[in-house]
């Protein structure tokens, strides 16, 4: 069967031609900003090496209170290249949010979530949200003391909630305190929950950025800008980028290789000066901060609730900002979005320094 | 008189001292004739606190668990038979005790709680003009203070760490003998003292008249054990009576030889495994297993009281081997961290051609 055969059979079945008229139509505006569209891909091939190296650990992962532990080692010692393989996801991960965290800034700045884009913005707000919480579940994982009592103090906070907080204490530790129940429970959100919604909600980004093409910064829109075809051009340089990536995660992982610690004991006491990790470390070190009591209510709650209310106004800043209008109010959005970058970049040094 | 635990189980000061408590009349109350006794003089101590204490029918409504027999074991004591003789300086059951405010033995204030017994008996025993007309030692506190029973004592608060009375009996007080002190000490240091009984030393000390553990160890100034208290070098203890050229010189050499072989195999797989564990790898395990040449380390330095080589190399052996193990396995790690290394050289090598290819593959598109 030749190619061309070949072709004609898929076309017929699958829309072939369609799909790469979609892919040939595709392009991208060059101007000084270009570099951010690259984070996007960025985050998304780290994404993938989530998924393949997650399946990887699978083989071998043991999601129990009894097990966890000695399989994490078991892997880390014993199955050819684990190491290799538990680390880059370790790595991987933590790139990965860093990433999805330029992006998200990028995007932000670039006023990329004005209209037609709004739910473009939402649903990247949203993986955010899902990231996070992959990263917090998958952390409890390996089951050591550091996961342990980082998981009890994470889900301590989320119970402080009002109204909701105790229900959902209860329903992310299953039980009272953290336990083998609430391992496995992690491993359920971890390998099933988060990656079917991911999936859907990464889906529905990749086809709004692909049906609505690149955002132009508003200063620029007026320039006739270049334009460069995404396949192969910009493509290729994503791929430069891809390929250096994997670099880096294999010189990490054998430079750097994860740490796995000692086994939890739930009946230790917590390790002194015990710190989330670092993309909870602002809103951890925040929450110490806090006075204990603000205006008859305790501090701790104030601040969860807070974050709660940022997040909600994150997710609806297309709504807030007019960007269209260039007014006073979008110029206020930037100064607020770059108070915000100092804010989390200050917490974050001040939480590894304290 | 209020903390004193008479007073709170309802006594009054009748009880002890007889006489008449029905009456506010202090000639009547206090009247000799009515069996009221100011003060017992020290030889009736015993027997005044025995009234009540070597009671079992009376003791038994207080405390049924308090033993009755303290009186008569007193007069089994140094104390009690001096007493018996006419020395009124000899400690009587007020003098550890109190006469008044008499606090349970738990209570951590009284003066005979384990953390303060040592001070109470330092009270007459530390003091050389209270014990000039004796003939014994007077600085048995001081060099108790300096040994490892006091430190894990006072330290680390251990309460079953021995202080005065656990070797040398508390009503009963008496030193130990020379052929009964290996007994008191293997209260506590079983495995050491039957160890020695089966030895060849045993004899040869009997033989000789030496009490049997502190004649290495000391007695009141027992110090940590180090490994130089054995072997034909000062500070060792053996040559006090080997000579070079017999057969317990050549043991002691031996079994300090093979002590200190298993004290630097385990130093080389310990720091072979933090180099290793230093560098990222994962060798928790390894680490694990080595816990076994420690605890061999342990045992052997316990069954030198054996003094046999046989004994010590059935447990040196073990250790020695597991040692060698351990070591390997951080070889193993170190030549895997050896590897990652070269690995990544080469592979970093292919990723920087390949993203150097895709580069070229730009540049020939683009150049088109």
């Amino acid at each position: 069967m030749s190619t061309e055969t070949l072709r004609a059979w898929l076309d017929e079945r699958i829309g072939l031609q369609y799909l790469i008229e979609l892919a040939r139509k595709k392009d991208v505006p060059l101007h000084r900003h270009t570099i951010w569209y690259y984070f996007g891909g960025m985050t998304l091939f780290l994404f993938v090496v989530q998924v393949v190296t997650g399946i990887l650990l699978l083989l071998y992962y043991r999601p129990s209170a009894e097990n966890a532990f000695e399989s994490v080692q078991f892997i880390m010692t014993d199955v050819e290249f684990g190491w290799l393989i538990r680390s880059i996801h370790s790595w991987s991960a933590n790139l990965m949010i860093a990433t999805l965290m330029i992006h998200m800034f990028s995007a932000y700045f670039l006023k990329a979530y004005r209209r037609p884009r709004e739910l473009t913005w939402m649903s990247g707000v949203l993986l955010l949200g899902l990231a996070l919480a992959f990263g917090f579940s998958g952390y409890l994982l390996p089951w050591n003391k550091l996961a342990f009592f980082a998981t009890k103090v994470g889900t301590d906070i989320a119970g402080d909630l009002p109204v909701i907080g105790p229900f959902l204490l209860r329903f992310l530790r299953g039980g009272d305190d953290v336990t083998g129940a609430t391992l496995t429970r992690f491993f359920g959100f971890h390998v099933a929950i988060l990656p079917a919604l991911t999936t859907f909600v990464l889906a529905l980004h990749l086809l709004l950025v692909q049906k609505h093409g690149m955002s132009v910064p508003p200063s620029l829109t007026s320039h006739n800008l270049p334009r460069m075809k995404f396949f192969p051009n910009f493509f290729l340089r994503d791929l430069i980028g891809w390929i250096l990536a994997v670099g880096v995660l294999a010189a990490l992982a054998a430079l750097f290789p994860w740490q796995l610690g000692e086994k939890a004991d739930p009946f230790a006491p917590a390790p002194a000066g015990i710190k989330p990790e670092w993309y909870f470390l602002f809103m951890f070190q925040t929450l110490k901060l806090l006075p204990g009591r603000i205006l008859f209510i305790e501090g701790e709650v104030i601040g969860i609730l807070a974050f709660v209310i940022g997040g909600i106004v994150w997710l609806l800043v297309p709504f807030l900002d007019r960007p269209e209008e260039n007014s006073r109010r979008t110029r206020w959005f930037t100064f607020a979005g770059i108070v915000l970058v100092i804010y989390i970049a200050t917490m974050t040094i001040v939480g590894y320094l304290s | 008189m209020n903390t004193d635990i008479h007073r709170q189980r309802g006594f009054s000061c009748a009880d002890c001292h007889g006489g008449d408590p029905a009456t506010d009349d202090p000639t009547e109350s206090m009247n000799p004739r009515k069996g009221f006794i100011a003060r017992p003089a020290p030889k009736d101590v015993p027997a005044f606190c025995g009234r009540c204490h070597s009671s079992a029918d009376l003791m038994k409504k207080f405390n049924p668990a308090l033993r009755v027999d303290q009186e008569r074991e007193y007069f089994t004591s140094v104390h009690g038979k001096r007493l018996r003789a006419g020395d009124t300086k000899v400690a009587t059951c007020i003098a550890c005790h109190g006469a008044h405010g008499v606090r349970k033995i738990n209570d951590p204030l009284s003066p005979v709680y384990p953390l303060n017994v040592a001070e109470t008996c330092a009270s007459c025993h530390a003091k050389a003009d209270y014990m000039a007309g004796y003939r014994i030692a007077h600085d048995q506190y001081d060099k108790y203070k300096r040994s490892v029973h006091a430190r894990m004592l006072y330290e680390q608060q251990d309460l079953s760490a021995p202080t005065c009375n656990d070797c040398h009996g508390n009503h009963g007080a008496t030193p130990p003998g020379v052929t009964s002190v290996a007994n008191v000490c293997g209260q506590c240091h079983t495995r050491q003292s039957s160890l020695f009984q089966n030895s060849p030393h045993k004899a040869a000390f009997d033989a000789l008249q030496l009490a049997e553990c502190t004649q290495c160890h000391g007695n009141h100034d027992v110090l940590s054990p180090r490994d130089d208290m054995l072997g034909v070098t000062p500070p060792a203890v053996c040559i006090t009576c080997h000579r070079e050229g017999d057969r317990g010189y050549q043991i002691a050499e031996k079994m300090r030889q093979r002590i200190e072989e298993l004290k630097r195999r385990l130093h080389e797989a310990t720091e072979i495994l933090d180099r290793a564990e230093r560098a990222g790898m994962e060798v928790s395990r390894a680490k694990f297993e080595l816990n076994e040449t420690r605890d061999a380390l342990t045992h052997a330095r316990v069954l030198v009281h054996s003094f046999s080589l046989d004994e010590l190399e059935s447990v040196i052996g073990p250790g020695l081997q597991q040692a060698d193990r351990v070591y390997r396995a951080g070889q193993a790690a170190l030549a895997e961290l050896s590897f990652r290394r070269k690995g990544l050289g080469v592979s970093l090598f292919f990723i920087l051609f390949l993203a150097l290819l895709v580069y070229l593959k730009i540049r020939d598109l683009e150049g088109r």
